[in-house]
């Protein structure tokens, strides 16, 4: 028996030994050329090339250990580990949960609100302007834009690759308009967000007989020919220049955040001059933006619109058969979805005070997607984690200024920023395929309301 | 008349470049019903394999004559991407094949992004230039065609006969079409579906990087970005042709390339990728499975 027990054990080293030289191998030749040489430009700006071949050596050792201890460590462990809960035979049923687990959102809240002060109490005022404005306000715009995208995609099941579209609608409405016409930002508000839903509706009545990929590709045809028209109509929004100096969003009229201005914030309350006061008013707004998106999304979940969207996603032909129109149905999640894009885009545009079509590539939409399906599409607390994981991952790398004395001072962690959230999204997808939170929690129920796995519903929140 | 006839001769060759990745969407999304996202980033890759394999051999053997230059180039282009899509179709995939729709297309996208960014931290983000490779240039009248352009189209089309050759003759084309009809049962009848599959991706990516290089020798520059707007023009051209045909794919390149030469020579070149895309959309819209495709029948 024991020495049964011995000949898998050695089966299982000699494999990975096998495996672990074959990846070897394979990473070889995959990053000789593209690893192994590395072409630059001379002083005479002629292409030429140098061999690295240590790098190299760094990739093909990584690749071969790693596989090696996969296939000889870590997966007859995850394999004897299931093994023994199939034996037990208890499924897995979340019944008692932790205090933390209940009042996860109302802690997530009450932290929120705090954050801007906590910040300014750590960091003091100039310090916390970082964690204010690159954590905060920045992961918000993106939570807020995945929440606007999961109307669309995760409650009606339409595959839209040209949100972005929306966000630089919304953002030139709020550049254009307060420049030519000195609108203010409460005003521009719901207007853009009004612009962003008409657009939504103009996109997407042309596109309602399409499904599922086909869906996919115009609309991100849609999404470039938006930004194409933006960087070549010169006359309106200055190409690739942008469009710069756009008007800061007011207290209501009341205070400005503008310096040298009579109703002044800091004058106002004598306060030493800062423009942390600005970004705290900002990330305030974004957050409320946030919360009126996922109040919507909640109500209209339960409403019969909300409903006729789920149907929608699930099956199409049973929709029309019981009557629903899928005309309206489509064109409503579209709308609704779009609007909140103008809203995050008006909010972007007041932040930065400079808009160019440079911010709306198609990489942003694959971005927010990304954030959509890996929280778990429909959940807005899955959405909203993954929003935290990634853009505050890799917002987290511009700081890591100590990866400097590691690796030289040529290193800029920067350059790594996009590679890392792509090789994330990947690794990700490949270990909770449905996303982060993987179960849902229907509307509608009998007598008690169960969560159930996500592979029980087509794809979305069911 | 000549200017547009200069058109048409330009148009074509771009289009047979739009042609070859194309074929490559078109097959994989025939075989497993997925936008291969990193297609064009495959292309972008076969084009820095060819550039690099330049560099090196004009440094080792200055005066190795072009036609064999140019041979290794493909060659070695072809097995590098074959090879790097080959893994990729392993490692982020395979294993979510039988997942929902929309998993593999997030790691499609994801590789994408890992590519671009890849090449650009590893070989810098700047343009990288090359010499002309080929400088022959002939007279008919006005018009001026370069010895490339008859060279790209003339490989594309040996390439395409080829390539037509295996689907529909050689038992592995067989393998290729049972699999798309119907996986399952490809499967039950010895079809090793695994095997067919990752063929296709190699298929695919020798295709991209043949046209990876030939873009490279068009216009004698490669750039970490160069996957994406080609790889979206490829893709509109393998769904205007209809997506999972392989005739369709090449019809649909070509359109794409001379709407967009025509379009720069007559309208506007700030334009012409509006109007690619405005092509794509208004086809869709009335004709959704494209003008090749056969219409796909709803089941209940």
């Amino acid at each position: 028996m024991a020495n049964g027990y011995q000949n898998v054990q050695e089966d299982v080293m000699a494999k990975a030994v096998k495996e672990g030289a074959i990846a070897g191998i394979i990473a070889f030749l995959m990053f000789l050329v593209f690893v192994g040489i590395e072409t630059y430009q001379d002083i005479n700006n002629q292409l030429v090339w140098r061999t690295r071949w240590g790098l190299l050596a760094v990739f093909v050792i990584v690749a071969a250990v790693g596989r090696f201890l996969t296939v000889g460590f870590i997966k007859p462990h995850l394999d004897k580990r299931k093994l023994a809960k199939a034996k037990t035979g208890i499924l897995e049923v979340s019944e008692e949960k932790s205090f933390f687990h209940k009042h996860f959102l109302k802690i997530a809240l009450v932290f929120l609100l705090c954050y801007p002060f906590l910040a300014m109490m750590i960091f003091g005022r100039q310090g916390s302007l970082k964690y204010v404005d690159n954590f905060g306000i920045q992961i918000l715009i993106y939570v807020m834009l995945a929440w606007g995208l999961n109307i669309v995609v995760g409650l009606a099941g339409l595959l839209d690759l040209g949100y972005v579209a929306f966000y630089a609608v919304g953002a030139y409405s709020y550049a254009l308009l307060s420049a030519h016409f000195g609108f203010s930002f409460w005003l521009l508000l719901p207007m853009a967000g009004i612009l962003a839903a008409l657009w939504g509706i103009i996109l997407g009545f042309p596109v309602l007989r399409l499904r599922g990929d086909y869906l996919a590709i115009v609309t991100l045809a849609f999404g470039e020919i938006i930004r194409l028209v933006l960087i070549n109509w010169t006359d309106v929004t200055r190409g690739t220049f942008g469009i710069s100096g756009i008007a800061k969003a007011t207290f209501f009229g009341i205070w400005s955040f503008d310096t040298g201005t009579a109703n002044n914030f800091a004058k106002v309350w004598g306060l030493p001059a800062s423009s942390v006061y600005y970004k705290m008013f900002l990330f305030y707004i974004i957050l409320a933006l946030c919360m009126l998106t996922a109040y919507v999304t909640i109500r209209l979940r339960r409403m019969p619109i909300g409903r006729a969207w789920e149907a929608l996603r699930e099956d199409e032909i049973a929709c029309r058969s019981l009557g629903i129109n899928t005309v309206a149905t489509k064109l409503t999640a579209f709308a609704t979805g779009a609007m909140f894009g103008g809203f995050a885009g008006s909010f972007f545009a007041a932040r930065q005070g400079f808009v160019s079509p440079e911010s709306f590539v198609f990489l942003e939409s694959a971005v927010i997607l990304a954030i959509v399906v890996l929280g778990g599409m429909g959940s807005l607390t899955g959405i909203a984690i993954a929003a935290v994981v990634m853009v505050g991952g890799t917002e987290l790398l511009r700081e890591m200024e100590f990866l400097k004395h590691v690796f030289g001072p040529d290193f800029t962690p920067e350059l790594y920023r996009m590679l890392l959230f792509g090789l994330a999204m990947i690794i990700v997808m490949l270990f909770k395929p449905r996303g982060f939170v993987g179960t849902r929690e229907p509307t509608a129920f009998l007598r008690t309301r169960k969560a159930v796995s996500g592979s029980f519903t087509k794809e979305g929140h069911g | 008349m000549e200017y547009f006839i200069q058109q048409l001769a330009n148009g074509l060759t771009l289009g047979s470049i739009y042609g070859l990745v194309a074929i490559g969407y078109t097959m994989v999304y025939g075989i497993i019903g997925m936008i291969n996202f990193a297609h064009g980033d495959i292309f972008m890759l076969g084009g820095f394999a060819a550039l690099i394999v330049f560099l090196i051999l004009t440094t080792f053997f200055a005066g190795i004559p072009v036609a064999l230059a140019l041979l290794l180039m493909l060659v070695i282009a072809m097995l590098m991407t074959g090879l790097w899509n080959w893994t990729i179709e392993r490692i982020a995939y395979r294993p979510l094949r039988g997942s929902f729709r929309l998993a593999p297309l997030i790691t499609a996208i994801g590789m994408s992004i890992v590519l671009s960014n890849f090449i650009q931290v590893t070989q810098g983000p700047r343009n990288k230039p090359i010499p002309p490779l080929v400088t022959d240039v002939y007279h008919i009248g006005n018009i001026t065609i370069s010895l490339k352009q008859i060279l790209i189209v003339v490989i594309t089309s040996i390439l395409l006969f080829a390539f037509w050759y295996i689907v529909n003759k050689t038992p592995l084309g067989r393998a290729q079409r049972a699999t798309e009809q119907d996986r399952k049962m490809a499967a039950l009848l010895g079809v090793d579906v695994d095997r067919t599959i990752s063929i296709t991706f190699i298929m695919g990516a020798a295709l991209a990087a043949v046209a990876g290089t030939m873009y490279l020798m068009y216009y004698g520059v490669a750039s970490f970005n160069d996957g994406f707007i080609p790889g979206v023009k490829a893709f509109t051209a393998a769904v205007l042709g209809g997506i999972g045909s392989l005739p369709g794919a090449v019809l649909g390149g070509l359109l794409i390339g001379l709407i967009e030469s025509l379009w720069s020579a007559y309208f506007s070149i700030a334009y012409k990728d509006v109007a690619t895309f405005a092509i794509l959309a208004i086809v869709l819209i009335f004709k959704p499975t494209g003008i090749l495709g056969r219409p796909e029948v709803e089941k209940v």
